[in-house]
């Protein structure tokens, strides 16, 4: 147990540095989600044909197939077809495409109970459809949003360890080449997999504390009604 | 007697294979209070949100101080600037505090300064009798609170008509008087009110016209005192009864001795 | 070449759905036997259960596929890549069904088994004849989000070196030149594949639902 101990401090170090890059990973592919996955989800409930029916190819072709797909995909597949980007790049867009598709879905589900009413109320008092949007509809739907949304970000946080595979510098990257210096992939990984679940407690409360912070008083009763 | 302020002319509407009204017409005068009444499901309310473009017709205009809104390129915002409404479930915005809702319109709409809005908005809610519960958000409020929070929502952006679609069906017995307080002291005071309701102790007291609708038209409209006492319809007369016999037989005894 | 390039597309898709297929059960066999020790077992064994799920549900799959593959393909147990693969993606599997087996199992209510006992079935037979029977029709919905989930993390055994539809797309990459053309084509076939299981666990959804009185 102690060797493990002393083994787990000496490499903790490398992986530090490694797990900063998960958790910009997660950030940015987080942010970059959130627009895309907003974006989406209005389109889906808002726009016209067109834009509706690309927003659900979008959702249905990300949310049905596997990350580490798509991340192949945009790394090794583009290429053949002249498009070319670096391997940071490539992990965050297919991180940011992935994500997006699913926030897509936890905001349709509160856009959806939201929606009509709200819509409706909005109008009534001269207020076009887009500033009805902005002003009612989103403020609102966001925050019914929060207690499922924040599934994402610790999925998001775990998700990134695959990207690895394309020689991205994150934790999982760290630890295989540790593990090949060591020659020992077991407690390498295990340290790593604590690494993970500190971060991922952190995380965790983090998004607590904003559920807790951004509550209004009589709202969740009035949103679990519609 | 000068033009109407509100007309409608011909309105129709049809959803899918189902009329829901034919060929309306109504005149409204301004100033005037005028009740809807009729069987639950005759396109009353479908009618009001009609007449504020919240839905579409299919045949017919509706005429504002003698402009058609209905027209082509007619921008719907700004008539619903003029035309305000009142819902059954209240729909106040849950996200924002009583003053802000009543704010909001003014501040992104009217574009006021923070200053003039806030002033407005206090004034409006003191004029229903709710200033001190300026912070409080929709869902710490009662029902009756609510719904008259959403009339001063409405009456904040200084409509020339205001529409009612059964402000007080979704509220508590005990919670009806306040609302129809409050709308009671607006006819008083000279707002043009158009009333979707099922109390007829309002609609005898404060309207200055009765229409009654069932099954998509206009069966008859008069003064209270017509419908009521002298309803030329057979209907009129059957519905206004089986009404006020729900009501309580007070009513009946009173028109026994009128 | 088109004949090579089909045939690894269909061994491919085989393993994919063979890698599936071995998880699944195993991980709901597991995910059952810890929901009911978490619902049923004395305070110890219920938090142990707890851990169980919380360490399971707090680590990346791969890591867990990495850790797992490594112990049990060590000298002592000895399995080839996709076995220990398999299993150790019914391991994960197993913590998150067991939340689901947990929800169904709390939704289904303390007065079935107040009710069973109370007409002289032992626990054993309540669990077995009343309550799992209801829990496991509940489940049913988020049990199939599972499947679809446990479907695209087979991927994750390319990085064991499995020939799965991944390592295949990548071998045809190579020998063909067209990598869009090989990778599109194993997105194609996830994306079928999920579907169609999707629509399958509806249309199981639909017949196993118990009637109601509408």
């Amino acid at each position: 147990m102690t060797e493990f101990f002393e083994f787990f401090i000496r490499i903790l170090p490398d992986l530090m540095k490694g797990a900063g890059v998960t958790l910009l990973l997660t950030a940015e592919g987080l942010t970059a989600g959130f627009i895309l996955g907003l974006s989406a989800s209005l389109a889906r409930t808002y726009a016209n044909k067109f834009w509706r029916g690309l927003a659900v190819g979008y959702i249905e072709i990300f949310r049905g197939t596997p990350l580490l797909m798509q991340l192949f995909l945009i790394y090794y597949g583009l290429p053949g077809l002249g498009i070319t980007f670096s391997r940071g790049l490539c992990a965050f867009l297919a991180l940011s495409l992935n994500s997006g598709a699913y926030q897509a879905e936890y905001l349709r589900g509160s856009l959806l109970a939201i929606g009509d009413d709200q819509m409706m109320a909005g109008r009534s008092i001269g207020m076009s459809r887009v500033k009805t949007i902005w002003y009612v509809i989103l403020p609102q739907a966001l925050r019914l949003a929060i207690p499922a949304w924040s599934n994402e970000p610790v999925s998001l946080l775990k998700s990134t360890a695959v990207v690895f595979l394309i020689a991205v510098p994150e934790l999982m990257a760290k630890a295989k080449s540790i593990a090949a210096q060591t020659y020992d992939p077991i407690g390498t990984y295990i340290a790593v997999a604590l690494v993970y679940l500190a971060m991922v407690y952190l995380l965790d409360a983090v998004l607590r504390w904003m559920e807790r912070a951004s509550r209004i008083p009589g709202f969740e009763m009035e949103g679990k009604k519609a | 007697m000068s033009n109407p302020i509100l007309e409608t002319r011909n309105l129709t509407k049809i959803y899918g294979q189902n009329i829901i009204f034919k060929d309306i017409n109504l005149k409204v005068n301004e100033g005037e209070t005028i009740v809807i009444i009729g069987p639950s499901g005759t396109g009353k309310s479908t009618l009001l949100r009609c007449i504020n473009l919240l839905t579409a017709n299919e045949g017919g205009q509706v005429f504002l101080d003698g402009q058609e809104i209905t027209a082509k390129n007619y921008n719907e915002d700004k008539v619903r600037q003029q035309i305000g409404m009142v819902f059954q479930n209240f729909l106040l915005f849950n996200h924002l505090t009583a003053l802000d809702n009543v704010m909001i319109g003014l501040l992104k709409v009217k574009k006021m300064s923070k200053e003039q809005a806030r002033q407005k908005a206090m004034e409006e809610l003191k004029r229903v009798g709710l200033e001190d519960r300026a912070s409080h958000y929709p869902g710490q409020l009662s029902g009756g609170q609510q719904q008259r929070v959403a009339i001063a929502r409405a009456l904040a952006m200084d409509p020339r008509v205001m529409l009612f679609d059964e402000p007080t069906s979704a509220l508590d017995p005990e919670l009806i008087g306040e609302v129809l307080g409050v709308m009671a002291q607006l006819a008083r005071d000279h707002m043009t009110m158009l009333v979707v309701t099922h109390e007829m102790g309002f609609a005898r007291e404060v309207a200055d016209r009765i229409v009654f609708m069932e099954k998509g038209s206009i069966v008859e409209e008069g003064t209270p005192d017509e419908l009521f006492y002298h309803p030329k319809n057979e209907r009129t007369r059957e519905f206004l009864w089986k009404i006020t016999e729900l009501y309580g037989k007070k009513e009946k005894e009173q028109s026994a001795t009128a | 070449m088109f004949s090579t390039f089909f045939s690894y597309i269909i061994q491919g898709t085989a393993i994919t759905i063979a890698v599936t297929l071995v998880a699944l059960p195993f991980g709901l066999m597991l995910g059952l036997a810890m929901a009911l020790i978490h619902t049923y077992g004395g305070n110890i064994l219920n938090r142990i259960a707890a851990a169980f799920s919380l360490l399971l549900r707090g680590v990346p799959p791969i890591v867990l596929l990495f850790i797992l593959y490594f112990m049990l393909s060590s000298k002592s147990f000895n399995l080839s890549p996709f076995w220990a693969g398999s299993f150790s993606l019914g391991i994960v599997s197993s913590a998150y069904q067991m939340e689901i087996l947990r929800g169904a199992l709390l939704a289904v209510g303390n007065g079935q088994m107040t009710a069973a006992r109370a007409v002289g079935m032992s626990r054993v037979q309540a669990v077995q004849h009343i309550i799992l029977p209801q829990a496991l029709r509940l489940a049913i919905p988020p049990w199939s989000n599972e499947v679809s989930i446990v479907l695209k993390d087979s991927s994750l055994v390319y990085a064991l070196g499995v020939p799965e539809i991944l390592r295949r797309a990548q071998q045809l990459s190579a020998t063909t030149q067209q990598p869009f053309l090989a990778y599109g084509t194993a997105a194609l076939i996830y994306f079928v594949l999920v579907f169609a299981t999707n629509r399958a666990l509806d249309y199981l959804s639909e017949r196993t639902k118990l009637p109601t009185h509408s």
